[in-house]
């Protein structure tokens, strides 16, 4: 039987050392590219007269519709394979979280598989946004009660 | 000039998780959670706003950005609903709804590239396995 220290220890020893500083450097370069170039083109959106809500979104729709195409045609991980966090903190990552759970499940059927799987990572995302933003909202609606604002 | 905020800090931001990732037994999925309700939190202390004004999608490309917008749909519902009995529905309603648009993108995308391509064949190496 393996105790969990034991476990831990194998874990550290034998698990590959990823270099920090290049890998820092790969997230930093990917994830702040990938953000201006949506800053970029929200910047563009702007300049044509679309409203500043509807701009942000046709950033995160582009962005999203991307990055689901590229995990379709498996280049997206090859990316993420260098970049680590670079490809995961942006949307991008969010929508790359999607889609490959809806892959791997589609010869389950798509009831059973696809439509289940597809919530197995964006689902905890989903949740906890959920219940931080509920109970934001119910601080919010006690201090309207009490008659205050925030 | 947003754009070069917006290339520092979104991608200091990746940078910060990518320490998160190497350093400490985070997974993926777990970084996705904390920096969407550092999000939320971000926006309910009112420091989200001003952080889109200076780099715009260098916070809001990030999934922080899902957090705050999440807190602005429901300071938006709550604080600007009409009386009590509605801010306090709207209490359930906004975080869903303001979460809507990505939501709903990824998960009809999602559907219609997995109808259109095959899984392709793990490779041992890949990092991204949790």
């Amino acid at each position: 039987m393996f105790s969990k220290e034991k476990y831990k220890k194998l874990v550290t020893e034998t698990a590959e050392k990823s270099p920090l500083f290049r890998d820092c450097f790969f997230a930093f370069t990917v994830g702040g590219g990938i953000c201006a170039a949506g800053e970029g083109f929200r910047l563009w959106l702007l300049s044509v007269g679309t409203e500043e809500k509807s701009a942000g979104f046709c950033v995160t729709l582009s962005l999203i519709l991307l990055s689901a195409l590229l995990t379709g045609i498996g280049v997206y991980d090859r990316i993420a394979k260098v970049a680590g966090a670079g490809t995961l903190v942006p949307v991008t990552g969010f929508a790359n979280a999607v889609v490959p759970p809806a892959l791997d499940t589609k010869s389950e059927g798509l009831l059973v598989g696809t439509e289940t799987k597809i919530f197995s990572v964006c689902g905890p995302v989903i949740l906890y946004s959920t219940l931080a933003g509920g109970l934001y909202g119910l601080i919010l609606f006690a201090v309207k009660m009490l008659g205050g604002t925030l | 000039m947003s754009i070069c905020y917006a290339f520092v800090i979104g991608g200091l931001l990746c940078a910060a998780a990518q320490v998160l990732i190497d350093r400490t037994n985070l997974t993926p999925a777990r970084i996705l959670v904390l920096y969407t309700v550092l999000g939320v939190f971000l926006g309910a202390v009112g420091l989200y706003r001003p952080l889109f004004d200076l780099a715009g999608c260098g916070v809001s490309v990030p999934i922080l950005g899902f957090g705050g917008t999440v807190a602005t749909g429901v300071s938006e519902a709550v604080n600007g609903a009409e009386n009590g009995f509605s801010a306090f529905l709207g209490v359930f309603i906004s975080p869903l709804s303001a979460a809507a648009g990505g939501i709903g993108a990824s998960l009809i995308f999602a559907f219609v590239i997995s109808l259109l391509f095959r899984s392709k064949p793990k490779r041992m190496t890949s990092r991204r396995n949790s």
